[in-house]
């Protein structure tokens, strides 16, 4: 991993100044129509379920479409479309605050450290690029089977797992904008660390924050999807998306709905939060995983 | 190729910076053992243990020697190639992991065998006739499949390729492997599911390098030339790309890694995988951590390599 990588992003807002149409194009309208649909469902979706999340209501299992069952029900014979609004919010819920967690603690250490610098910056970088050389899944692997697997251990491990990344991000987009004269002023004015951070670095660099923000929400609900597919994410009795994948895979040699809508429901998050992104006025950050 | 004094330095510093990040890695995989709450002793021989039993699985498990001669031994062991004995059957860790490891290796060389070639013509192609349809589509397809599970793209080829048309089998086992054929049959479904998630990711980081080269002012140059789209791509901007796009490929072998876990697991393949999920799920740390720091450190050989290549790869270190 080069620094070129890190560094890139900070050029992209720049260069797409220039030509910026304000108009809202058809695939970041449908973007943020799935992304606003899903947040939604994450609120209030529970309270629309027709039936109960953990209650079997059809004696056949793996059942189709039906008007009783409209997304068909599960290997268990409980019906899908609650099953699918009460996961969603495990879904968007964890993967929100692990980010939150991940892009304030990232951020918030990656501009100290451009504005810092020395050996406190150093220190950050090492240690981050330490974590960042464990690949995900691993890492999350290893703390969940030290600590086992629960809602507050996966928010905390996938949140420990994408922050290197956002503070590389935020890291490399500050060293860009603390070399600028504005902020030599601000120092030489005497401004203390946190007003050079907060008031002078942090309004020049949230835009392309704002986009990684999101790339990294997606990143994290594939990891907690992929998780609780292996078994290992969300336990029941609860259920994200993954788990309602992992649960009803025995139904896909019938090619049942029970295992289908699920992953189509953490694709079409996934891909909303991904054409948004395309469409921020910052453009899109780089694109390795993590 | 001249390799000066200062190439052999970067590459020097290189394995030195990636060794230094293995040792800290190792620390920190090590440091999951004291996450785990109360004691392994106690928790291996359960409630009903008397205290001399405990104390004397701790001292047959060396618990009670300070935690840096701990980690020191562990290391030191998994130097010498004997990571310890598994915490649920003790067998030991090599044994158990040794022929399914081999099966993943296999698993993730043919895909990274099918995968590396198609997805640098397709990156290089889209590149090349960039805004044309033909890099629109693959643009779109390629940031599909990028953002959509690994599990998600195997259940589709699943449904598609066994479901539907009944071409392949959805499991795959190594046993009844005795030609040709039955080989492809196997591997197929696996390979092809892991495949498609590389060369999309691939693809993507492939193409970004490729035109990031093409805006340069010397490609401006060649075009002011005469020179055509195809020559100015691979004389001109090709070989001043080749180090980004090694890291391309080295990171996206990386997420292969992760893949192979989640593949090997729908179609029951007899990897490493399901003894990782198993381990995990029994909290045989061991085992866990053997695995994580094989993964680990074929992670930081892959960036490495790829840094090097880079390092190598620069026309300007190499025409001094």
């Amino acid at each position: 991993m080069t620094d070129a990588q890190s560094i890139a992003p900070a050029e992209a807002p720049a260069a797409k100044r220039q030509r910026r149409p304000r108009r809202i194009n058809l695939s970041g309208a449908i973007g943020l129509v799935t992304v606003s649909f899903w947040l939604v469902v994450a609120a209030i979706g529970p309270a629309l379920a027709p039936h109960d999340v953990g209650a079997v209501v059809d004696l056949d299992v793996f059942s189709p479409a039906s008007a009783a069952f409209p997304l068909g029900t599960d290997y268990l014979g409980r019906d899908i479309l609650s099953r699918m609004l009460t996961a969603a919010r495990y879904t968007v819920f964890i993967a929100l605050v692990a980010t939150l967690l991940a892009a304030s603690v990232g951020v918030l250490f990656g501009l100290a450290a451009a504005t810092v610098g020395g050996w406190i910056d150093m220190l950050l970088v090492r240690l981050f690029d330490t974590l960042i050389a464990i690949p995900s899944l691993m890492f999350s692997l290893v703390v969940i089977a030290s600590l086992g697997s629960s809602i507050p251990v996966l928010i905390g491990t996938i949140a420990l797992i994408y922050t290197p990344g956002a503070f590389r991000i935020a890291r490399a987009l500050a060293l860009n904008v603390a070399a600028m004269d504005f902020v030599q002023v601000a120092r030489t004015r005497g401004e203390g660390i946190g007003y050079i951070v907060r008031c002078e670095i942090l309004p020049n660099v949230i835009g392309p924050l704002l986009a990684d923000f999101g790339l990294r929400f997606v990143f994290v609900v594939l990891l907690l999807s992929g998780l609780s597919f292996l078994g290992l994410g969300v336990q029941p009795p609860y259920a994200d998306l993954g788990s309602l994948v992992r649960e009803n895979i025995a139904g896909l040699g019938y090619g049942a709905p029970a295992v289908l809508f699920p992953a189509i429901a953490i694709a079409t998050l996934t891909i909303g939060v991904n054409l948004v992104i395309d469409n921020l006025p910052g453009g899109r950050p780089g694109a390795g995983r993590r | 190729m001249m390799l000066n004094l200062q190439i052999a330095r970067m590459i020097a510093v290189r394995v030195a910076s990636a060794l230094a990040t293995m040792l800290l890695v190792s620390i920190v995989v090590f440091a999951a053992n004291f996450l785990m709450g109360g004691d392994v002793a106690e928790a291996i021989l359960g409630q009903s243990a008397t205290p001399e039993a405990v104390a004397g699985l701790r001292r047959a498990m060396n618990l009670d020697q300070p935690a840096y001669q701990r980690y020191l031994s562990w290391l030191f062991g998994l130097l010498a190639g004997d990571p310890g004995n598994s915490l649920i059957n003790n067998m030991p860790v090599l044994d158990l992991i040794g022929p399914r490891l081999s099966n993943s290796l296999l698993l993730a060389g043919l895909t990274a065998l099918v995968s590396v070639p198609v997805a640098l013509v397709l990156g290089i192609a889209a590149a090349t006739w960039r805004g044309s349809a033909f890099d629109r589509t693959i643009s779109l397809v390629s940031i599909g499949i990028v953002s959509v599970p690994e599990f998600l793209v195997a259940t589709l080829a699943v449904l598609v390729f066994a479901v539907m048309l009944h071409w392949l089998p959805a499991l795959s086992s190594t046993r009844d492997i005795d030609s040709l054929s039955a080989l492809l049959r196997v591997f197929a479904m696996p390979v092809l599911s892991l495949s498609c998630v590389i060369i999309a990711q691939m693809i993507r980081m492939t193409r970004a390098a490729v035109v990031d080269a093409l805006a340069s002012s010397y490609v401006e140059t060649a075009r002011l030339k005469g020179a055509g789209p195809v020559r100015i791509v691979l004389r001109h901007a090709l070989p001043n790309a080749i180090g980004p796009i090694a890291s391309a490929v080295a990171l996206s072998l990386s997420v292969l890694m992760g893949g192979v876990i989640v593949v090997e697991i729908i179609f029951n393949y007899p990897g490493v995988a399901k003894l990782m999920v198993d381990a995990v799920a029994t909290r045989d740390m061991p085992l866990v951590q053997t695995v994580a720091m094989i993964f680990c450190s074929s992670y930081l050989v892959l960036v490495t390599t790829a840094d090097i290549i880079a390092i190598l790869a620069n026309p300007r270190l190499r025409h001094r």
